[in-house]
């Protein structure tokens, strides 16, 4: 019952999606406001009924219908309740069809907003949202069905299906396999939704793009309509990123947090081109394109990754929608070409024109960077038979250096005007916060900083910062000066007048903080290991690490847990204990090993839990790595969501102009 | 982006633009190109590896295979890890002709005729090691015919195919 209204729900999406492209292009031909309506509507409802249908299956998810392959696989009676709601993105099926849900979702909202004034690009945006929605939908009814159910035919086969076949006979588990231990984890509760959120509102100002070019709009108007849903991917992007990385860091256990998987390397490339500036009709279609092809790579098991759970067999239909889009984007270009020309002309070397400009030649840079190492073992194996593939090093060599030239610009653009700026004006202007960077640096090389390597990128990130407090303060000090206002009421009103620009800024200081994380656990990490009897100890970096004892019991929650306590002291102190665990779950038989992580400014203690002596506990084995300054990698990581917020939220002046209009 | 008319620059600026563009666009392509060069692996199923015989021993490559379960061995002493991985094709079409990756990765383990590979590695087990996971594993073939393995990584498709499992069962009527 459940499972028909979820699936009948999703059928009936998918005809109405299918009907507002038809409407809304008949509407545009016939010049028939009514139909474009009529097309708007219809995208209205099919959000109604995807929420209807992923209502359906959350609540076949909490009453253990088993019955469903999809909840089989991803519940266990065991689980928590909030992860019996997130099981939801939890595995393929799901996680399309939330895809799809949250795209309906986001096109909700756009045909909610007033189109008076741009009544000529609404068909087309419903248009570009709903062929989107159209394949994904497509992908969940006829490719990754999450109302599948198991059933035995006649002659005992075992088959799934939405419906009863002919004469079978339906099985009922007794209870599920349920969700990978090792997502179960908070950082990997949100970290999809996140991603997949990111991905999903660029799709709006594309489909914005699109329009515009497709209806012949000469202005850029476009690109102020839909900034805040670019902010806002952006944001979610990054945030997405960001949890995947701490996961990574806090779950798997290898004291690292980024491994250049492919998969990783997907979702990395649209918030590259998202981050470049001054959106043109290129960047968002390039940003498009990289979305769809992240979702192709991840979901299409064409690449050899740790994402084990991304695996499948919808290689062709992504390929056939990626080229079918790649080839429209492309002649939509070609053929309105004329009307992209000609933004304004480069003035001088160092203007901020030309710093955006560069900065965007060192994005594409890194996206190239990424493409080639992705696509390098399939194009190989095309042209010679020989699957080739490039590991880390190959993108901490090429995409490193290209890191810090964007580190480098993001230093020096607060300080260089539009238009023209020479040596001398930037001079001027960089001698001040130029000066305390080396300060930093030279502090850096007292605490025993050597590697050149490690010395520029500190160096550079010490720079962005220090100009980007220093451009703060001064404008701080002038309205101070000018208004007689209060420092500190200065302090606070400043970014109010321009949030966008401040924004900015505050994610250039996230950015240098994450740098200096980065450099931290990327060239300074130690590591050892020992078997320790207890009470037995081993050392690093000024660490000493005390075995004490390791105890082993079943949790309610369907596993056997370990959980040894190691003792910490600095210099010969007692800082705190240490338990890191390894969890053995029954159900399906696989173990998680979780680190145990001491975090302070300074450095991470990072412990795993190797193996240990059955029944005596007598003696363990630990891994133990020293990550410094890593934490300054989550902050900055926070810094920038916060900065991304401030820049991505109406101002104050938009907002009385909306009460103006509305009174 | 505003539709303002700038003034045309001078041909002389225009040519320090030219010539800046082209510079960074060729340090980018060194970058990568120098990186590739220095950094590539060959990605070799077993009959690949030991096909090409002693040309391969000492050079950097990745290494696919399917564990046989009943050849780990792991000494929490020393971390070092040993076990046996049997040939599986690289193909994809080939791996889905043969019923997908897991019944690939099962017929590879029963099967004696396959080729095989020891493994060493050195670090703590994996939780993922387990009978019929696929280890993708980067390192060096030694002369005495064993790879050894500075990465090791583990997939484990099982819970992924569409056939049902064991403790599926039909309710009494």
């Amino acid at each position: 019952m459940i499972t028909n209204i979820g699936f009948g729900s999703l059928a009936i999406a998918f005809v109405l999606t299918l009907y507002s492209v038809g409407a809304a292009l008949y509407g545009v031909r016939s010049k028939a406001g009514a139909w474009v309506d009529s097309a708007r509507y219809a995208v209205m409802s099919v959000f109604f009924l995807i929420t209807l249908a992923v209502a359906a299956l959350i609540v076949l998810m909490l009453t253990g219908h088993y019955e469903v392959a999809y909840v089989y696989e991803v519940i266990n009676s065991g689980m928590p309740l909030y992860l019996k709601v997130t099981a939801l993105w939890g595995g393929q099926e799901g996680s399309i069809l939330f895809w799809c849900w949250l795209m309906s979702g986001a096109a909700f909202i756009v045909m909610l907003r007033n189109w008076k004034e741009d009544r000529a690009l609404l068909p087309w945006v419903i248009v570009v949202t709903m062929v989107t929605l159209t394949f994904f939908l497509g992908l969940t009814i006829f490719a990754v069905n999450a109302f599948y159910r198991f059933w035995t035919m006649p002659n005992g086969a075992e088959v799934t299906s939405v419906f009863q076949p002919a004469g079978a006979t339906p099985i009922f588990p007794y209870n599920g396999v349920g969700l990978n231990p090792l997502l179960r984890h908070p950082a990997m509760i949100i970290h999809p939704p996140a991603l997949y959120l990111g991905f999903v509102l660029f799709t709006i100002p594309f489909a914005f793009t699109i329009a515009s070019l497709i209806s012949g709009q000469k202005d850029d108007h476009w690109i102020a309509l839909t900034h805040r849903w670019t902010l806002t991917a952006w944001l979610f992007l990054s945030a997405g990123l960001l949890l995947g990385m701490w996961w990574a860091y806090g779950v798997l256990g290898w004291g690292g947090y980024w491994g250049w998987d492919p998969v990783e390397i997907a979702a990395l490339m649209p918030w590259l081109s998202g981050t470049a500036r001054r959106w043109t009709a290129f960047l968002i279609m390039l940003t498009y394109t990289l979305v769809i092809l992240g979702t192709f790579l991840t979901r299409s098991g064409l690449l050899s990754s740790v994402h084990a759970f991304a695996e499948g067999n919808l290689g062709v239909p992504f390929f056939i929608f990626l080229s079918l889009a790649l080839i429209g984007m492309f002649g939509l270009l070609l053929y309105r070409w004329n009307d992209l020309e000609g933004h304004g002309a480069l003035t001088s070397l160092l203007s901020r024109e030309s710093i955006f400009i560069l900065n965007n030649l060192l994005i594409m840079g890194i996206l190239v960077v990424c493409l080639w190492g992705v696509l390098f073992p399939i194009f190989s194996e095309w042209i010679t038979g020989q699957r080739i593939t490039v590991g880390p090093p190959f993108y901490e060599h090429a995409a490193g250096p290209l890191f810090v030239g964007l580190l480098l610009l993001m230093g020096i653009v607060p300080l260089t005007a539009w238009g023209r700026s020479t040596i001398k004006t930037l001079g001027a202007a960089i001698w001040k916060p130029l000066t305390a960077a080396l300060v930093l640096l030279v502090i850096a090389f007292v605490l025993g900083i050597r590697e050149w390597a490690a010395l520029l990128g500190i160096g550079v990130a010490a720079l962005a910062g220090c100009v980007t407090l220093y451009d703060y303060g001064r404008s701080v000090w002038l309205r101070h000066r000018s208004r007689g206002e209060n420092i500190f009421q200065s302090l606070w009103r400043t970014p109010g007048v321009s949030r966008r620009r401040y924004g900015g800024y505050i994610i250039h200081v996230g950015f240098s903080l994450m740098a200096l994380g980065v450099i931290g656990i990327n060239m300074f990490q130690t590591q050892t290991q020992a078997t320790l009897a207890q009470n037995q100890s081993i050392q690093l970096d000024g660490y000493t690490l005390t075995y004490r004892t390791l105890e082993v019991w079943d949790t309610t929650g369907g596993s056997n847990l370990a959980q040894a306590v190691l003792n910490v002291s600095y210099d010969g102190t007692l800082v705190g204990q240490l338990f890191p665990t390894r969890n053995y779950y029954y159900s399906i038989q696989q173990s998680v090993t979780l680190p145990a992580i001491r975090s302070t400014l300074k450095d991470d203690l990072y412990v795993v839990l190797a193996d240990w002596q059955d029944i005596t506990t007598q003696s363990a084995t630990f891994k133990v790595y020293h990550n410094p300054l890593v934490a300054w990698l989550w902050i900055g990581g926070g810094v920038l969501i916060l900065g991304t917020l401030m820049a991505a939220w109406p101002s104050e002046e938009k907002r009385r102009r909306n009460r103006q209009v509305l009174s | 982006m505003s539709s303002t008319p700038h003034d045309k620059p001078a041909t002389g600026k225009r040519i320090k633009f030219i010539i800046g563009g082209v510079v960074i666009v060729a340090a980018i392509v060194f970058l990568i190109v120098s990186s590739t060069i220095n950094n590539t692996q060959y990605f070799l199923t077993i009959d690949e590896l030991l096909g090409r015989g002693a040309a391969m021993q000492g050079q950097n490559v990745r290494i696919s295979g399917a564990v046989i379960g009943s050849t780990i061995q792991y000494d929490p002493q020393s971390l070092n890890l040993n076990f046996t991985i049997a040939n599986i094709p690289a193909d994809n079409n080939l791996i889905e002709q043969q019923g997908g990756l897991a019944a690939a990765l099962h017929a590879a383990v029963i099967d004696p005729s396959r080729t095989h590979l020891q493994v060493v590695y050195h670090g703590p087990r994996p939780d993922l090691l387990n009978n019929e996971a696929q280890a993708i594993v980067t390192g060096h073939l030694g002369t005495d015919g064993t790879f050894y393995a500075d990465e090791l990584l583990l997939k484990c498709p099982t819970r992924y195919e569409d056939a049902l499992p064991a403790q599926v069962d039909t309710p009494t009527p």
